[in-house]
């Protein structure tokens, strides 16, 4: 799932049939709502505060079964053999030889024509074990006439270069936006500034490579998939197999990371289940790590040509950009939210292309579009605070927004950037910052700066998700969700939050969840799956709190409305001496009580609901050498009521490495000679290791949304990546006195921005 | 192999035993290299070549003898033939450190640890931390403290930090990052993973 798509999942748009009413419904535009006092947060014990996780123990026993982990009687191996070549035609495939191999059991040929790109899968093999697999793929007779290919996407905008689609040209239009008229905000500017902005591509690489386990029984097929869309990829696989949805189920237990790359049905889940399907035995195929930096994605790269201007008083009054993305096979992301709705700014043009290349199509990543938008548009806002001599906070706090300001101009439903600002900046000590960039010559040959820069996100979570809480005679408590958790905690947020309602503790509290055969809940991507979940928890378990009073009340003999809970125990209000302990009161139920939870809709038509944040680095830049050390980080984030604290730590603990790793040391490197990437391991692309990371300080600043859903939350993963690599880039700036405009910002990059300044002055 | 340990349900793993006593591996080395079952001459005289050999390992406490082919990793043979799948292959070149299990007490990367090399030595993977249902220190402090996300580079980060605090029981917050960076946290969670390894230090000196 790539694009406008992704993107109408991020903003919580519905999908699927339940969500597709509610959205209607939730037409047509009603009037902008007015200012109104916020209420504040209810009280609460166990959400917000921390809490561990409920599958702890599963974890770091190595009880956990993730996909890589599932074995199967008399399960075979599959492997998919890729092309070596960025173009060409596949003129016959002869699987006979790798059949005839002893142990060989099924083989595929999944090409036909053309190959598009290095890594494109050509046929597959089903072994008795991973040898024979191996064995059995070198043995698989391609015939290939290669053709001409591009893979560098400066190359491929010539008119002479080789058309990569058949479809369309190398380059196409992907976004253009316009507010205002900008040669007349730029005729008024007294400041104008200019520069352009690169972000290199940057691959998910999960620790968990992708993969299925595929098993026929009779009609049905059952998969064991890695995978942040449990739901998606059943649908998918019903599709391509031409099997009603039904006949699939996709069980995901535990998952060793995705990070966007798994939001959708993977083209080795199909393989799998064809396999299996010609074996009549089960099939596992997993990815190699190789495949992980050639064929599942990455962060398409952007070329960002800024242009803004601004009055003495840093006011500002036009904004350009002109982007330039590439995605492979696929169009790369849009970029343009952060210039578009960040800050108040009455002109504002974009123009956006991508540019196909014989690459390996991306995938979503944490963030997309808005992550390579922010490292431009902060850049750029930092480098015109210089001009202005302006303090780069200050510059942002001035054209502070509080509605939308792209094609909505609704009220953002509740907005605490500007505690972000504050309490970021007191806890890295803004203060300490260099009034002007470089200016302070530090020791030696280090150099120190301060930067920050703003986050804007989506996260407001899926009309329509359902979830079910059970409750049983013997006081279990059971909560049943179709979703997925991906690392985020989520089993354990679902238990907070119907122990938070039904009176109990977390670890009381039985998950299921990562089965398609479980109540309807989205894909665990755009920020969505708490603002989703636990709202659908929550409404569950407050029915299921309502029968046991209900049921408490004929047992002590009161009205309904007249019980209390509290202290593991019904009450009456009326009379406090008449109580009823939980163990009684559900022995009272005499079966197995289901009660069915919805996340409701939210005024949409009346409000926008974003998530935000403010991120502040402070480095030290080694002006002989361009090594670029982060010595401290605050990140502080508004998204809304947290579920729990101690998980809510993590994602952004999370987001801010990824930053930090993207900002200094991710780059997939791709050869033209070859068509094929040099770097496809852990060692020459280089991932962030614990030597490299700060001190990072999470700061929540707990702003209540009571429009959004039951439980005022927001999502938070993808909100702590956008600004990440752009406030180290501007601390960068800060310390050397001329932005690197690139990312990653590798030795060799500061060393030569270093050198752009030297010539300059 | 009657020490292997026996298979543990995958519980619902399958709706019924479709595909009953066919046993993976039967056919496994179909194709062999010519030298495979000779001798050939080196520095130290003539040495067999193997194809496979039985090994005896001491797995967590407990003896296996068993069959591995010659060019096995160590982490092959613990996922796939002992069914211990708590040591993860991520990259399966010794590049992350997803793999790490302890062998006679030292951290190894058992994707780049032949299997025949490990013959009588002690293996000890994430599962045979704990004794019995009591967590051991180390497996307290990530959880107490959040040090994992997602959980698949957990068994080779708990491995590693359980051996340098036998070596080191105080370690300073420099000590700990060196001492952690040959394993690879994708989620990013380091900053936790100190907070944990050196509240497991705490946990261990006051136990």
């Amino acid at each position: 799932m790539r694009g406008k798509e992704y993107m109408s999942v991020a903003r919580g748009e519905a999908t699927g049939a339940a969500g597709q009413a509610k959205a209607a419904a939730a037409k047509p535009a009603a009037k902008p709502a007015e200012p109104q006092p916020e209420p504040k947060a209810p009280e609460y014990k166990h959400i917000g505060k921390p809490t561990r996780r409920v599958d702890g123990r599963e974890v770091v026993t190595g009880r956990a079964k993730f996909t890589q982990d599932v074995k199967l009687q008399g399960m075979l191996i599959g492997k998919i053999l890729r092309s070596p070549h960025a173009a060409a035609e596949v003129v016959s495939i002869d699987l006979a030889p790798a059949l005839a191999l002893p142990g060989v059991m099924a083989a595929l040929k999944l090409a036909e024509g053309k190959v598009r790109y290095a890594g494109q899968q050509v046929a597959a093999v089903a072994a008795v074990d991973e040898r024979t697999a191996e064995k059995a793929l070198a043995l698989v007779k391609v015939d290939y006439r290669t053709l001409p290919y591009v893979v560098d996407w400066e190359r491929a905008r010539d008119a002479a270069a080789p058309q990569v689609r058949d479809d369309k040209p190398n380059v196409e239009k992907l976004n253009e936006y316009s507010r205002g008229d900008v040669e007349k905000g730029f005729a008024e500017a007294d400041v104008v500034v200019e520069a352009t902005y690169r972000t290199g591509v940057e691959i998910h690489h999960p620790t968990e490579t992708h993969g299925s386990v595929a098993a026929w029984e009779g009609d049905h097929l059952v998969v064991y998939d890695s995978t942040q869309n449990i739901h998606g990829v059943r649908d998918g696989l019903a599709r391509a197999l031409k099997v009603p949805a039904p006949s699939v189920t996709v069980i995901k237990d535990y998952m060793g990371g995705g990070f966007g790359s798994k939001l959708s049905l993977g083209d080795y889940s199909v393989v799998a289940a064809d396999l299996a399907r010609q074996a009549g035995r089960p099939v596992k195929v997993l990815l190699s790590r190789r495949d992980n930096a050639v064929c599942v994605g990455y962060r398409p790269s952007s070329h960002q040509t800024y242009k803004v201007g601004a009055k003495k008083d840093g006011t500002l009054v036009a904004f350009s950009l002109l982007n330039y993305a590439s995605g492979g096979t696929a169009p790369g992301d849009d970029v343009a939210e952060p210039v578009v709705d960040v800050y108040k700014c009455p002109n504002c043009k974009v123009e956006e292309h991508t540019v196909f290349t014989n690459v390996g199509a991306q995938r979503a990543m944490r963030a997309p579009g808005n992550t390579q938008g922010a490292f431009g548009l902060e850049g750029v806002m930092d480098e015109l605070a210089a001009a202005l001599d302006m303090d780069p906070l200050e510059l942002r706090r001035k054209n502070y927004s509080t509605k939308n300001q792209g094609d909505t101009g609704l009220p953002y439903s509740t907005k605490g950037l500007d505690k972000c600002y504050e309490q970021g900046a007191k806890a890295i000590g803004w203060e300490r910052r260099n009034r002007r960039p470089g200016e302070r010559s530090g020791t030696g040959t280090v150099r120190r700066g301060l930067g920050v820069a703003t986050s804007i996100w989506w996260g407001a979570g899926v009309p329509g998700t359902l979830a079910d809480v059970v409750l049983y005679p013997d006081m279990s408590v059971e909560v049943v969700c179709g979703t997925q958790d991906i690392g985020c905690g989520t089993r354990t947020h679902m238990a907070v939050v119907a122990a938070e309602t039904l009176g109990l503790e977390p670890k009381e509290i039985t998950i299921k969840l990562g089965n398609t055969e479980f109540p309807w809940a989205p894909l665990s991507g755009g920020s969505l799956t708490t603002p989703s979940v636990a709202p659908a928890v929550r409404d569950a378990a407050l029915k299921a709190a309502e029968r046991l009073k209900a049921v408490a009340a004929a047992r002590l003999k009161v009205e309904s409305g007249d019980v209390v809970m509290g202290g593991r125990k019904f009450s009456s209000k009326t009379d406090p001496a008449k109580s009823a302990s939980f163990a009684e009161v559900y022995r009272d139920l005499r079966r197995e009580t289901s009660f069915h939870g919805e996340r409701g809709g939210m005024p949409g038509d009346r409000y926008a609901f974003n998530t935000f944040g403010a991120h502040f680095a402070e480095v030290e830049v080694d002006v002989e050498t361009g090594r670029v050390r982060v010595l401290k980080y605050v990140a502080a984030q508004d998204s809304g009521q947290i579920v729990n604290k101690l998980t809510a730590e993590s994602q952004v603990v999370g987001g801010v490495t990824q930053g930090l790793s993207a900002g200094l040391f991710e780059e997939r490197v791709l050869d033209d000679a070859t068509g094929n990437v040099v770097n496809p391991n852990l060692r020459d692309y280089k991932i962030a290791t614990s030597l490299d990371i700060p001190e990072i300080k999470p700061i929540f600043v707990d702003v209540f949304d009571p429009r959004i859903n039951n439980l005022g939350t927001k999502g938070l993963g993808e909100p702590a990546r956008v600004p990440s690599s752009a406030a180290i880039a501007n601390a960068v700036f800060n310390a050397i006195g001329v932005h690197v405009r690139e990312i990653p910002m590798t030795p060799p990059r500061v060393l030569a921005a270093l050198k752009r300044k030297e010539s300059a002055s | 192999m009657e020490n292997k340990p026996t298979k543990k349900s995958l519980g619902g793993v399958s709706r019924r035993d479709f595909i009953k006593g066919l046993g993976t591996g039967a056919l496994g080395t179909a194709v062999l290299p010519p030298l495979l079952g000779q001798t050939i001459v080196t520095k130290k005289g003539r040495v067999p070549v193997y194809d496979q050999k039985t090994i005896t390992l001491t797995v967590n406490g407990k003896k296996a003898s068993l069959v591995v082919e010659a060019n096995e990793t160590l982490l092959d043979v613990l996922r796939d033939k002992l069914d211990l799948t708590g040591a993860k292959k991520v990259c399966d070149r010794g590049e992350c450190g997803g793999c790490t299990v302890l062998l006679d007490g030292a951290p190894v990367y058992a994707c780049m640890y032949l299997a025949i090399r490990a013959d009588g030595k002690a293996v000890k993977t994430v599962e045979g931390l704990a004794e019995g249902e009591k967590l051991h220190p180390v497996q307290e402090a990530f959880i107490e403290k959040d040090g994992y996300q997602c959980g698949f580079c957990t068994p080779g980060f708990l491995m590693t930090t359980s051996a340098f605090l036998d070596k080191n029981p105080a370690p300073s917050l420099d000590e700990i990052k060196q001492a952690l960076s040959g394993n690879l946290c994708r989620c990013g969670n380091y900053a936790k993973i100190y907070d944990a390894v050196d509240a497991a230090a705490k946990k261990m000196k006051g136990a």
